[in-house]
C-alpha cells in the first residue's frame, strides 16, 4: 500500500468516525420533554384534564372558534403577516445569515394561499414540514414543535384559517443562497430533529404541567427562539431555555436558574410577564417576545398562562455564562453619580431622549412598564436588546404607552454609546459595543 | 439658451410691482380711519388704522402684522409710539382685523407676517402714522392755546407748550383732534432724536408667557366647544376608501366619526376621547396616483432638471467668454426637504352656523384664511370673522390656510357647535407644506485671485408661483432666486438662472429662511472652495471682493476679529465664515465646529457680526439672530424629509431630529452701530449658519459636503462627500 | 369622577384612567397653560411638576397619579424656585414664540428646587428633554444661572 493510499484510507476513516460521532450526536438530540424524565403515556392513557384542545369554557364552541383559540396559542398570525400587511396573507421576512426567507399566504386563496390544502395537506405541513406540493419547508416554520400538535387541534387551526377571507397575495421569493436553497437536505435534516410525533403526556406529572408543557412545546413554540440551537441549526434541548440569540434578539435564559434565568421570579411575576407583557422589576417584553404577548401569550386563558408557569418552572437550571448572576437595583437620582458617567456622548443622548421617561435613576416617573431597572435587557453587558430597542422602539397596543424607534436619527456610533451608557448606569455589568456591533444588529433587525 | 431681455436684474421688489401685486405699496397711503372696536361709543381720536385714543389717556395701538416670537409687537409698537410721542410703557395692543386695504403688507399687497419685512415694510408706514398722529394733536392742542404749534413739543402721551407750562394729555385732545385733516407729508423725527427706537425695551407679550396666561390659538375654550384631530391619507394626494368605526365608536368621550373624501376626523369630549378614537379607527385608503412617489425619483428628477438652461434672471459681462479663461471650477450643491415643526401643533377652532363663522387660530395670513374660508363656506366675507391669537411657531408654515380650511370642513358636518380640531404631531410633520428640495449648479473662473466669471442656476420649485401667482413673472421664482442674483461680491461677469421644478406630489411652501436659505448656503459653500482653488484664505478672499458691498466688508472684518479667526485650534476643529446681504441685513458669521472620528460634529461657538440698520429694539435683533442660527443648526446638523411610497417617512421627534440645549454653542452677535434704515432680521440667522457650519467642518476636516444635512459618515471619511 | 391635586386645589374631573393628564388638564380643567408638543415625551412643552419633580403630562396616565400633589405653570409662581426662574426669563427676555417655554420654566423650577446652584453638566442633564424651535437654549442656560445666583443672594 503507498503512502498516499494509506494516508487517503486514514483520513477517510478519521472522517467517517467523526460524522458518525455528529450523526449519532445529533440523532440523541434529547426532545422537548427529555428533561422531565417519567413515564410518557398515550393521551388516552393519561388520567386527569385533557391537556390538549381547548379550555374548558371553549370545548362547546365551533370548531372555528377552537381553532381560532389554537391559532393564538401557535401565534401563527406574526410570522404569517407582512409589516402593514393583510392578516395571515404571508411575506413577513426572516432575514438569515445566508439569505431571506418569507413566510407564506395561509389565508383560504387557492391559488396563492392554503385553499387547495386537504385535511392531509395540512397536517403534513404542521407535522412534517411538507407543502402540499411535496417541497419541503424550512424550520422557520416550527414544524418540529407543531409536529406535537394533535390531529384534531391542528384541523381546527385549519378551519379557523378557512374561515377567514381569503387574500391573493403571494410572498417575493426567497433569497437562500446555495447550499441553503436546496430544499431537498431539509428532508436529512427533519430525519434528524424532527421527532414526527404527536404530544405524549408525562404520566407522573400533573394535569396542570401537561397542559403547560403542550402549549409551551406544541403551541406557542418557546424553545424555537429561548433554546440555543446547534451546528444543524437544530434545537439543543442539552440546553433547554438556555436563551439563544435570534434575528438580532437576546432571547434570555427562561431556565429555573436563579441568577440568570427566571428561577428567582415569583409564579404572579411569571404569569404578569406572559399574560401583559409586564412585571414590576422585572422590565417589560419587546421586540419577538412582546409581539407573543400581545399576538399570542395575552389572549389565552388564565388557566392556561397558570399552567404555562408550572412548566416553566420544572425546566432544571442551566446558568448563562454571559449574564452577570445579579441585576442591579435603581441608579443613582443625580447624573452625576452612578455608572457610565465618562460616557459622555451616551449620556447626552440619555438626556435628551430618554430621561424624560425613563428617569435618571431608571425608574420611570411615567408610567412601570417604561422602569428600566430590574430588567433583564439592561443587565445584559451584550445589550443586543437595548440596541434593537432603540432601534425599532415598542409598539404596544392602543392605550399603553409606546416607545419611540430612534433607529434613523442616530448613527450606529451614537447608538453603541447609548447602549454602553444604559447598560452602565442601569446593569450590573455594562457592555462596550462598538460601531460596528451596532451595525450588525441593524442589520440583523428583522423589518 | 433661453434669454429675456426684460428679465434682467430681477428683484423682489421690481417684480411683485411689474405684477401688479404691489399695487398697494405704490399706492400705500395711511387709511383714513381705524375700525372702531366693537362697542365703543366713546369718543375716540383714530387718525389711522394704527392708532386710537380715548379720552381716559388710553393709547391702543393696531398690531398689522402677527407675533410669532420675533417681537414685532414690541418693535411696531416701538415705532408707533416713538413717532407719536406716546409713553410707550402705557400703550396696549391689539391685533389688527383681517383687512387687505387696512393693514395689507406693503410689500405683498396682502396682510402677510413673513420675508423677515414686518420692521422693513412698516417702517416709513408707521413713522407716518405715528407723526401724522402726533402733528394732528400737537394741533389741538395749539389751537386751544391759541399759540403755535411749532412752540409746542410732544413726549409721553401729553402735548407741552414749554413757554407757558401748560400740558394737555392726548386724552383730552381726542375731540379736537378728531375734527382736525391728517397732514399730507408728517414731519418724521431726526433719527438722531429717537428715544424708544434703539433702546433695548422689555418685550410687552413675554410676561404672560411665563406664567401660561399667553392664548395661543390652540389654548381657545368656548362653551359647549368639542375636540377634534384628524387624519389625512399618508399618501399625498390619496382619498378615503373604506373606514371601519366599529371599534372607535366604543371609546369613552368619543362624539362623532367625521369621514370625508380626502380625510377623517373624530371629535370627543377632549382630545385624548378624539384621538383615541381615530387611532381605532380602520381606515382603507385609495393612495392615488402618488403611491410610488420616493425620493430616489424626486432627486433623480431635480439632477436631470438642473441639467437643463433656466431662465436668464440676471446677466452682466461675458460670462461664457471668461468662464472658458482662467482656473475654472464647477460644482453643484443640494439642499433637502424640511418640515417647520412648529412647536404649537397645527389648531383650528371654529364655529359655524348658518348664516356665520367665527374663526380662531393663529396665522401669518390673516385677510387670506378670511377670504378662503368665506368661499369654502359661501358665506360673505363679512360673515367670517377671524380671531387672530399669538402663534407658537410659524416659520412660513403658518402662511398657508389648510389646517383652517380642514377645521371648518370637519365643523360642516357638525350642528353648530365649536370645534377645536389639533393635529397630532404625527400629521403636522407628514402633512407639512415642505421646504423645496433644491439643487444649484455653479461654475466659475478665478483671474488673479478673484472670481471673474460666476455661472449660477438654481434649480427647485417655484412656491411664488402658487402661493402669490401674479408675482411669478417671466418663469422666475422671486424667492427662488432671493439671495444669488443680489449676489454682493465684486464679479464683472455674471449669469444667475432659474430652472422650474416642481416635485411630484409633495406640497413646497416658505419655510424660514426662505430663497436666501438655499442660495447662501450654495455661494458661500462655493466660495470657499474657490478660495481653496486660489491658494487664499476665505476671509480674504471674500474680503478682496466686497468692494461695493462696504457694509458687509465691515461685517466680516468684526466677525473675523471677533471670533479669532487664524487662531491656532485643535486637531479636526475648524471655522467657518458665511456672509450675506439677505433680508436687507449684513451679517457675517464664523462658526467653530470639531469632528470626532466617527464624523459627529460639535458645535462649539459662533460669532455673529450683524448690521442691520438701525435696530430698532436692539436685544430682539440679537435674540433672533441667536435663534435663527439654531434653528438653522439644526437643519443643517439634522434635517430631512424623505418620502417613501408616496409618503413622509418622518412622523415626530423621535424620527426628525432637534438641536437640543446641550448640543447648543455659545453664540456671540455683535451689532454694528448704523443709521440705515432697518433690515429684516427674523429670518437672516437662519440664513447665516448652514454655510458657515459647512465651511468649519470643511476647514476641519478638509471634506468638502455639498449636500445638507451634513454626512457624518462622509466626514468620517467612510464614504465621498 | 376622580380628583386630583393641582396648583394647591383638588380638581374634580370625569375622564378614563388612561386619560393623560395633559388631556384632562388642558381639555377638561381648562389650564391651557400646560402644552401639547409631541404627544411621546420627547419634546418637553406639556412638563408638570409631581410631588415637585418633573414629569411629562403628555403620557402620564391619570389614574396612575393619586394624591400626589400636581404642579402646573400656572401654579409655579408660588414656589420660590418657580418664582425665581419666572423673573429671569422675563430679564433675560428668554422668550421668542413661548410656546415651549412652559416646559421649559417647569423643568428650570424642578431644577433649581434639586439643585441650587447648577452647573452646566446639571442644566443640560435637566434641560436636554426640551426642545425649543426658536432656539433659545443660549438664554435658558444664562437665565437658569442668574434664578441661582438671584436666589442665593
Amino acid at each position: 500500500m503507498s503512502p498516499l493510499r494509506r494516508f487517503v484510507l486514514v483520513a477517510v476513516a478519521i472522517l467517517v468516525v467523526l460524522v458518525s460521532a455528529v450523526a449519532i450526536w445529533f440523532a440523541t438530540t434529547p426532545g422537548p420533554l427529555a428533561f422531565a424524565g417519567g413515564k410518557k403515556v398515550a393521551l388516552d392513557a393519561f388520567t386527569g384534564a385533557e391537556p390538549t384542545g381547548v379550555p374548558n369554557d371553549l370545548l362547546q364552541a365551533s370548531v372555528e372558534k377552537r381553532g381560532e383559540y389554537l391559532t393564538r396559542a401557535a401565534d401563527c398570525l406574526v410570522c404569517h403577516t407582512a409589516p402593514g400587511g393583510k392578516q395571515y396573507a404571508g411575506g413577513f421576512a426572516f432575514k438569515l445569515p445566508f439569505g431571506t426567507l418569507y413566510s407564506t399566504n395561509i389565508t383560504p386563496d387557492k391559488e396563492t394561499g392554503i385553499g387547495a390544502y386537504s385535511d392531509a395537506d395540512f397536517l403534513n405541513a404542521m407535522h412534517r414540514g411538507v407543502r402540499r406540493d411535496g417541497a419541503l419547508l424550512y424550520p422557520a416554520m416550527p414544524f418540529t414543535s407543531y409536529t406535537y400538535v394533535t390531529d384534531e387541534d391542528a384541523l381546527a387551526i385549519k378551519a379557523y384559517l378557512f374561515s377567514l377571507p381569503p387574500v391573493k397575495a403571494t410572498p417575493p421569493a426567497n433569497t437562500l443562497v446555495f447550499p441553503f436553497n436546496q430544499r431537498w437536505a431539509m428532508g436529512v435534516w427533519s430525519s434528524f430533529f424532527n421527532e414526527g410525533t404527536r404530544f405524549e403526556p408525562v404520566a407522573d406529572k400533573s394535569p396542570e404541567w401537561n397542559r403547560g408543557a403542550y402549549l409551551a412545546e406544541a403551541l406557542a413554540h418557546c424553545g424555537e427562539c429561548h433554546t440555543p440551537r446547534n451546528l444543524a441549526f437544530a434545537l439543543d434541548n442539552r440546553k433547554k431555555f438556555a436563551g439563544a440569540l435570534s434575528a438580532g434578539w437576546y432571547a434570555y435564559n427562561i431556565t429555573s436558574d436563579k441568577g440568570t434565568g427566571v428561577g428567582d421570579w415569583r409564579d404572579d411575576e411569571l404569569f404578569a410577564y406572559l399574560a401583559t407583557g409586564h412585571a414590576a422589576g422585572r422590565g417589560t417584553a419587546s421586540g419577538p417576545m412582546g409581539e407573543a404577548v400581545d399576538h399570542s401569550l395575552s389572549k389565552l386563558a388564565e388557566s392556561d398562562v397558570r399552567a404555562m408557569v408550572t412548566y416553566l418552572r420544572s425546566v432544571p437550571a442551566e446558568s448563562s455564562r454571559d449574564l452577570p448572576p445579579r441585576v442591579a437595583v435603581a441608579a443613582p437620582a443625580s447624573h452625576k453619580e452612578g455608572g457610565g458617567s465618562g460616557n459622555l456622548r451616551g449620556k447626552r443622548i440619555f438626556a435628551g431622549a430618554c430621561a424624560s421617561c425613563h428617569d435618571w435613576s431608571g425608574v420611570s416617573p411615567i408610567t412601570e412598564l417604561a422602569t428600566l431597572t430590574g430588567a433583564r435587557a439592561v443587565n445584559d453587558p451584550g445589550a443586543s436588546n437595548v440596541v434593537q430597542v432603540v432601534l425599532t422602539g415598542m409598539q404596544r397596543p392602543p392605550g399603553l404607552v409606546s416607545m419611540p424607534s430612534f433607529g434613523s436619527i442616530y448613527s450606529d456610533a451614537e447608538i453603541a454609546d447609548l447602549a454602553n451608557y444604559v447598560t452602565s448606569r442601569f446593569g450590573s455589568k455594562g457592555s462596550t459595543l462598538s460601531e460596528k456591533d451596532v451595525a450588525k444588529l441593524r442589520k440583523e433587525t428583522a423589518q | 439658451m433661453q434669454r429675456d431681455s426684460a428679465s434682467l436684474d430681477v428683484t423682489r421688489r421690481k417684480l411683485l410691482q411689474a405684477a401688479g401685486a404691489g399695487s398697494v405699496l405704490l399706492a400705500f397711503h395711511l387709511p383714513l380711519r381705524a375700525a372702531p372696536a366693537a362697542g365703543e361709543a366713546k369718543p375716540t381720536f383714530a387718525p389711522n388704522a394704527f392708532i386710537r385714543i380715548d379720552e381716559s389717556n388710553k393709547v391702543t395701538l393696531v398690531m398689522p402684522q402677527v407675533e410669532m416670537g420675533q417681537g414685532i409687537y414690541t418693535s411696531v409698537a416701538m415705532i408707533l409710539a416713538e413717532e407719536l410721542d406716546a409713553d410707550i410703557a402705557q400703550v396696549a395692543l391689539e391685533h389688527a382685523p383681517p383687512s387687505d386695504t387696512l393693514y395689507g403688507n406693503p410689500t405683498f399687497g396682502i396682510q402677510v407676517t413673513g420675508n423677515s419685512n414686518s420692521v422693513r415694510a412698516f417702517w416709513t408706514p408707521l413713522r407716518n402714522a405715528g407723526a401724522s398722529a402726533r402733528a394732528m394733536l400737537v394741533q389741538a392742542a395749539a389751537q386751544q392755546w391759541k399759540v403755535d404749534p411749532a412752540s409746542c413739543s410732544a413726549a409721553k402721551s401729553a402735548v407741552t407748550h414749554a413757554a407757558t407750562g401748560r400740558v394737555l394729555a392726548y386724552g383730552a385732545l381726542v375731540r379736537d383732534a378728531s375734527k382736525l385733516t391728517p397732514p399730507a407729508t408728517p414731519q418724521l423725527k431726526d433719527p438722531a432724536n429717537f428715544t424708544v427706537i434703539g433702546q433695548p425695551l422689555k418685550r410687552f407679550d413675554t410676561p404672560d408667557k411665563v406664567n401660561g396666561k399667553v392664548v395661543y390659538g390652540i389654548d381657545v375654550m368656548l362653551p359647549g366647544m368639542k375636540f377634534a384631530t384628524v387624519a389625512l391619507c399618508p399618501v399625498f394626494g390619496g382619498k378615503v376608501g373604506h373606514v371601519d368605526d366599529s371599534a372607535a365608536k366604543q371609546i369613552p368621550g368619543v362624539q362623532k366619526i367625521v369621514v370625508l373624501d380626502d380625510m377623517v376626523a373624530v371629535t370627543g369630549d377632549h382630545m385624548w376621547a378624539a384621538k383615541k378614537g381615530l387611532d381605532a379607527l380602520d381606515i382603507t385608503w385609495n393612495e392615488g396616483p402618488n403611491g410610488n412617489v420616493s425620493s430616489a425619483e424626486i432627486w433623480a428628477d431635480l439632477r436631470a432638471a438642473s441639467q437643463k438652461d433656466g431662465v436668464v434672471a440676471k446677466a452682466e459681462g461675458d460670462v461664457a467668454k471668461f468662464l472658458g479663461q482662467g482656473d475654472r471650477l464647477d460644482e453643484a450643491y443640494e439642499l433637502p426637504f424640511l418640515a417647520h415643526a412648529t412647536m404649537e401643533p397645527l389648531n383650528c377652532t371654529v364655529q359655524l352656523t348658518k348664516d356665520s363663522c367665527e374663526i380662531w387660530t393663529g396665522t401669518q395670513i390673516m385677510s387670506r384664511v378670511q377670504g378662503t374660508v368665506a368661499q369654502l363656506t359661501g358665506l360673505p366675507l363679512d360673515k367670517v370673522t377671524v380671531h387672530n391669537h399669538l402663534i407658537g411657531g410659524g416659520f412660513g408654515r403658518r402662511l398657508e390656510p389648510d389646517m383652517v380650511l380642514t377645521a371648518v370642513r370637519v365643523a360642516q358636518q357638525l350642528d353648530g357647535a365649536p370645534v377645536k380640531v389639533v393635529w397630532t404631531r404625527e400629521q403636522d410633520i407628514q402633512h407639512d407644506v415642505y421646504r423645496p428640495v433644491y439643487r444649484d449648479t455653479i461654475s466659475a473662473s478665478l483671474a488673479n485671485g478673484k472670481i471673474q466669471a460666476w455661472k449660477y442656476r438654481v434649480t427647485g420649485s417655484a412656491v411664488i408661483a402658487r402661493w402669490l401667482p401674479p408675482a411669478f413673472q417671466k418663469g422666475i421664482d422671486i424667492d427662488a432666486i432671493d439671495g444669488a442674483a443680489d449676489i454682493a461680491y465684486d464679479i464683472p461677469n455674471l449669469q444667475i438662472e432659474y430652472v422650474r421644478a416642481e416635485p411630484p406630489a409633495v406640497p413646497t411652501g416658505f419655510w424660514r429662511g426662505v430663497g436666501p436659505n438655499n442660495n447662501v448656503f450654495a455661494t458661500e459653500c462655493f466660495i470657499d472652495e474657490l478660495a481653496k482653488k486660489a491658494g487664499k484664505d476665505p476671509v480674504a478672499f471674500r474680503r478682496d471682493m466686497l468692494g461695493k458691498t462696504p457694509r458687509l466688508k465691515a461685517a466680516l472684518d468684526l466677525a473675523a476679529e471677533k471670533s479669532g479667526w487664524g487662531q491656532a485650534l485643535p486637531a479636526r476643529a475648524g471655522r467657518g465664515v458665511s456672509i450675506q446681504t439677505a433680508f436687507g441685513s449684513f451679517i457675517a458669521t464664523v462658526v467653530e465646529a470639531e469632528v470626532d472620528e466617527h464624523g459627529e460634529v460639535r458645535l462649539r461657538r459662533v460669532t455673529a457680526a450683524v448690521d442691520t440698520g438701525i435696530a430698532v429694539n436692539p436685544d430682539t435683533v440679537i435674540a433672533q439672530i441667536q435663534g435663527g442660527l439654531i434653528f438653522g443648526l439644526t437643519a443643517a446638523l439634522y434635517g430631512e424629509i424623505t418620502i417613501d411610497k408616496g409618503r413622509v417617512q418622518q412622523s415626530n421627534f423621535h424620527d426628525y431630529r432637534m438641536l437640543r440645549i446641550d448640543e447648543a454653542p455659545q453664540i456671540d452677535v455683535h451689532l454694528i452701530k448704523s443709521g440705515e434704515a432697518p433690515g429684516g432680521i427674523g429670518e437672516a440667522g437662519v440664513t447665516a449658519s448652514s454655510a458657515s457650519l459647512r465651511n468649519a467642518l470643511y476647514a476641519a476636516t478638509g471634506v468638502p459636503l455639498r449636500r445638507l444635512p451634513i454626512d457624518r459618515a462622509a466626514l468620517a471619511g467612510k464614504k465621498n462627500a | 369622577m376622580a380628583t386630583l391635586k393641582i396648583n394647591g386645589e383638588s380638581k374634580v374631573f370625569e375622564a378614563t384612567e388612561d386619560t393623560p393628564l395633559l388631556w384632562v388638564l388642558r381639555d377638561v380643567l381648562g389650564l391651557t397653560g400646560t402644552k401639547f408638543g409631541c404627544g411621546i415625551a420627547q419634546c418637553g412643552a406639556c412638563t408638570v411638576h409631581v410631588d415637585g419633580k418633573p414629569v411629562r403630562s403628555c403620557l402620564l396616565p391619570v389614574g396612575g397619579i393619586g394624591d400626589r400633589a400636581i404642579t402646573t405653570i400656572e401654579g409655579i409662581g408660588a414656589t420660590p424656585a418657580g418664582a425665581s426662574v419666572q423673573k429671569a426669563w422675563l430679564d433675560l427676555e428668554v422668550i421668542q414664540c413661548g410656546y415651549c417655554q412652559s416646559g421649559q420654566i417647569m423643568a428650570a423650577a424642578a431644577l433649581l428646587a434639586a439643585t441650587p446652584h447648577p452647573d452646566d453638566a446639571d442644566i443640560d442633564a435637566a434641560m436636554a428633554g426640551n426642545i425649543c424651535r426658536c432656539g433659545t437654549y443660549v438664554r435658558i442656560r444664562d437665565a437658569i444661572k442668574r434664578a441661582a445666583a438671584a436666589r442665593a443672594a
